[in-house]
This record gives structure tokens, sequence and C-alpha cells, in this order.
């Protein structure tokens, strides 16, 4: 086991574990609002603070957790339905129309600026989670179709999908019963890395109020919320902004993490 | 070279016909009627037909799209329902924002990434490497409008060094514009800047490997000089990619920060227009931003085919 792989397994799992507790218990109904206690700084009833209509961070924090794991673990979802078996079917006709077509598709969508088409289309079909996950989605697919692809490629060379299709199996069946097994780790490791990117991309389009909408609790929300409020009570903006940095830097060194694990030789790309 | 060279025009413009048939074609799906969205839900029913009249949206879907992209090929960008203003001229305005703030960002990106990039990967394996890439995970970690938050907090409000937001326009005098696209610029540049350092690194990584920096040491070149002169040249191929992909992933991806300082680039034209159902300017800057990804990366292309004969061959 490596450092980097227990760090970044520890910080995801303490966040996924603040997701499914908070369905049984939080501190405090994050919904609650005491306006008494607005605005109060870290303390021992509030461990972090409450915010301008006295909702404790803490609660609010972990609900949120809720919010960012669902949205990018379905975008995540879409990415690898969809961008796997276009991948294996693109390296299965190699240098055919099919590859053509599918990896031509590939560049066109990476041409898109994506901030901007997921804005695009939250604005324009209703802002909401539902359209935050296909927006980020959306863009998952060509990652898993080119990763797959780069993975499955090498492998159709080798002896023992020969024999396989010595055997006579075709192309479909040796692709989901030799190339896919194969390929796993690459996967894993590149699912993990959309998944923090999933979480990063759901923050900002809830920040500008396109993503999750209330009551349900969503850490770039409460950033947008403490916007105005920065210079009096900055531990509204600390808190989620720390939730959401922990959970990626998570994700990003499980995912390093795995890499080294799974396979050392294994290059996965990542920008 | 001109075989190579036509083939990536060819498919320069399939991609630009594709991209601009989605673009109009998930516009044209969005509900909502830009003429009653103008003249608000009590508007009698012949003052709507008569505006979308004038707007041209009673014509045929197919003409309207011909319209459009002939108009684009000869600068025209169509006329803002809004503002009734042509969106050519409202892009240009926003651009004097835009551009110059993703150049100060890609400038300040490559300042901190290039040093950083070639001293881990010099020191591999050792504590400056490990630490500049630990501060890299951190870097990229950080969603750039939180850190514009933080520079407001610290630079604006407490030290008062820079103003919060709005920008101060060329006719202030270049000084004072740079200085309202400066907090902004950090704030794009950071997570670009750690990006790029870790391209930076791996990709020296990889070259320093090479026989020929063996064979730079063996005929007696300092370890500096090796990397100065054979190094970074041929590990710059992977890190211009990413510096190209990084401008026009700026152009665009300044649309949050533009929210966050109030800046009027295109990103916040593209956040008005899209509220204001302005449809024809959303259209418009999209294409104008997809045109500049994918020009970018022909450029590219064709600079690495100038440069290395053997993707010319396998193209």
């Amino acid at each position: 086991m490596n450092r980097t792989l227990i760090l970044g397994g520890g910080l995801s799992a303490l966040m996924v574990i603040a997701a499914l507790l908070s369905f049984v218990w939080t501190p405090f109904d994050h919904s609650a609002m005491n306006i008494p206690e607005k605005l109060q700084t870290p303390n021992g009833t509030h461990w972090f603070g409450t915010d301008h209509f006295g909702r404790d961070l803490f609660s609010m924090i972990m609900v949120g957790a809720r919010t960012s794991i669902a949205v990018a673990c379905v975008a995540v979802g879409i990415g690898i339905g969809l961008g796997v078996p276009l991948g294996l079917w693109a390296a299965a006709r190699q240098g055919g129309w099919v590859d053509e077509v599918i990896m031509r598709g590939n560049d066109l969508i990476f041409a898109f600026p994506s901030l901007v088409i997921a804005i695009l289309i939250t604005a324009i079909f209703g802002a909401g989670a539902i359209n935050a996950i296909i927006a980020i989605g959306i863009f998952n697919i060509p990652v898993f179709a080119r990763v797959t692809r780069g993975g499955a490629l090498p492998l159709w060379a080798r002896e023992f999908i020969l024999a396989a299709r010595v055997a006579g199996k075709g192309p479909a069946r040796i692709s989901v019963e030799h190339i896919l097994p194969n390929i796993a780790n690459l996967l894993i490791v590149q699912a993990t890395i959309q998944f923090s990117l999933g979480i990063l991309a759901e923050a900002a389009l809830s920040y500008v109020g396109l993503g999750a909408q209330p009551p349900t609790p969503s850490w770039g929300r409460m950033l947008a919320d403490a916007q105005t409020l920065v210079s009096i009570a900055p531990h509204m903006a600390l808190v989620p902004g720390f939730a959401i940095i922990l959970t990626v830097l998570g994700l990003n060194l499980l995912g390093d993490g795995l890499r080294d694990a799974l396979d050392p030789k294994l290059r996965v790309a990542r920008v | 070279m001109l075989r190579y060279t036509f083939k990536r025009l060819l498919s320069l413009i399939i991609s630009l016909a594709i991209a601009s048939l989605v673009i109009f074609a998930v516009i044209e799906v969005a509900p909502g009627d830009p003429a009653s969205f103008m003249l608000g839900i009590n508007a009698a029913e012949d003052t709507l037909a008569a505006l979308r009249a004038e707007l041209g949206l009673d014509q045929p879907k197919w003409q309207r799209y011909l319209a459009w992209v002939g108009g684009m090929l000869q600068g025209d960008f169509g006329t803002s329902y809004q503002y009734r203003t042509p969106v050519s001229e409202m892009i240009a305005d926003r651009l004097w924002v835009s551009l110059p703030l993703a150049l100060y960002a890609l400038a300040l990106s490559t300042l901190i990434a290039f040093p950083a990039g070639i001293y881990a990967a010099s020191r591999r394996g050792k504590a400056g490497d490990v630490s500049v890439m630990g501060a890299t995970q951190v870097g990229v970690a950080i969603p750039n409008f939180w850190f514009a938050m933080m520079l407001v907090l610290i630079f604006a409000i407490n030290l008062r060094w820079f103003s919060a937001g709005g920008f101060a326009g060329w006719d202030k005098g270049f000084v004072a514009a740079m200085k309202s696209l400066t907090l902004p610029a950090i704030a794009l540049a950071l997570p670009q800047a750690a990006i790029l350092a870790r391209v930076m690194r791996s990709s020296l990584l990889d070259v320093l490997d090479e026989d020929f920096m063996r064979t730079a040491r063996a005929k007696g070149l300092s370890r500096g000089a090796a990397l100065r002169r054979h190094g970074l040249r041929n590990a710059m191929i992977p890190v211009l990619t990413i510096l190209g992909l990084q401008l026009s992933f700026l152009l665009a991806g300044g649309i949050i920060i533009e929210q966050v300082f109030y800046l009027p680039g295109l990103g916040r034209l593209i956040f008005q227009s899209i509220s204001a159902r302005d449809l024809i300017v959303v259209e418009s800057v999209t294409m104008l931003l997809v045109f500049a990804v994918i020009t970018v990366n022909f450029l590219v292309d064709l600079a690495y085919a100038a440069v290395d004969p053997r993707l010319r061959a396998r193209a």
C-alpha cells in the first residue's frame, strides 16, 4: 500500500461516509433556520459555524456531499455507459469508417467549451440537478471512449486475442470477454479523475445558480450565498471551499494511488 | 506537407460545419420564444407576429440556418434581438476584455508553471519534486471561482490593493485596465499553472531518459546546459499542445470568473444573452468559441507537422 492511496482513499471515504451518514443523522436539521444564532464562527455547538439564516454549516456540508457525489456519480456513469462501448467498437474496427466517425465525433465534443455548453444546457432546459448531470455527463463520453480505444488497440495485436478469434469468437464477444477485463484498471483510474472533475463542475454550475435548486443543499450554492458576506463571515466561504478542495484532492490522490497500485507501467491521459 | 495540410483543412471545415449544425439545433429546440420574451406575456398576437417577422423568426428553420452561417462567413454575426445592435460589434467590445484576460492568465500560468515543472523534473524523486507535485495536486483541486473570492477577500477587502470587481476600461490607461484584470487573471491562472507544471515535468522526464541526453552529457555539457539545449526543446511539443488548449479554454473558461468580478467579457455576454433569450448572440458567441478551439488545434497540428516529419508520414 502506498501513502498516496491511503491518503486519497481516506479523504474520499470520509466524504462518502458524511454523505451516507447524513441520511440518518446530522447534528442539526440542515434546513432549520435559527436567526438568533446566525453568522456564528465555528464553536463547540456549531462545529463549522452557522450561515446568515443561522443554519448549521456542518449539517449542510454533510447533506451537500450527497448532491455532489450523486451528480458526479451519474455523470461518470453516463460517460462509462456510452463511452466505453463506443471505444470498444472503434478499437474493434480500427482504421475503418466506424472508427473514423467515432473518433472525429470525439474530437468535435472536445472542441466545445464544456462549461459554456453546460451553462447553455442548464439555462435553456432549466436549472437543476438532472440537467447538470446530463451537461457534465456528455463531456465524459469522449474521455472514456478515447481511453478505452487507446487501451484496447494494443490488445488487439496480442496473441491471446488471436487465439480467441481462432476459437471462433466474434469481435463483440472478444471485446467484452477479453478486452474489457484487461483495460478495467485504466477505466477505474480514469473514473476517479472524471469523478473529481464532475464535483468541480457541479460546484461551478451550482455557484452560478444552474445546478441543484433550493432546498437541496449544494456546496456550490453555499459559496454563492457566502460571496456577498465574505467580508463579515469568511468562514461561510472557507468551509464549503475546503470541503470541495479536500474531496477533489482526495479523489485525485486516490486515482494516482490506484494507478500505481494496479499497474506501475500504466499511463493514463490526465490533463 | 501540402497533402497533409489539405487533409487537415478538410477535416477542419467538416468539424466547423457539424459544430454549427449542433449549436443551431440545440438552441432551436430551446423552449421560450424570443419575441414573446421581449414583449412580455401580455403582448397582442399581431404585435408578436410582427416582431417575429422583423427578427426573421417566421422563416423555415433551414433558411434561418443558412442565413446565419452565410452571414458569419462574411463577418456578419446577425443582429441582437435585445439591443438591436450587430452581434459582431458586441463581440468585438467584449473581446477587448476577454482576450487580454486570457492572455494575461496564460502568461502568468506559464511564468509559474515552467520554472516549477523544470525544477521538479530536475529534482526527480527528491523533496523538491515531491513538494512541487503536492502543490500542483492542491492547485488542480481548487475551484477557480472560490480562489477568486479568497483573492477578493485578501487583496481587495482587507489590503485594498485592488478593486473587488468591475473593469476600469482601456480609456483609463493601460495600467489601470491591467490592474482591474490582475485578480481575475491570477484566479484563472492558478489551476492552469498546476496542470501545465505537471505536463512540463512529465514531458521533460520522458526526454531526460532519451539516449541523446546521455550523449549530450557525454560530450561534456553540464546538466543544466544539456537540459536547456536538448531537453527543453524536445519536451516542448506536449507542452505547446496544452498551451494551445489552455488559451482557448481561458477564452471560454473565464465565464464564471467574469461573473465573480463583474467583468464585461464574452462569458458575461453569453450569460446575459441566455437569460434574455437573445439566442442569436448565444449562437454566434458559442460558435466563435468553438471556432477558436478548432482553429487553434489545427494550427498546433500544422506547427508540429512542420517541425516533426514523422507526424506528416503518419497522417
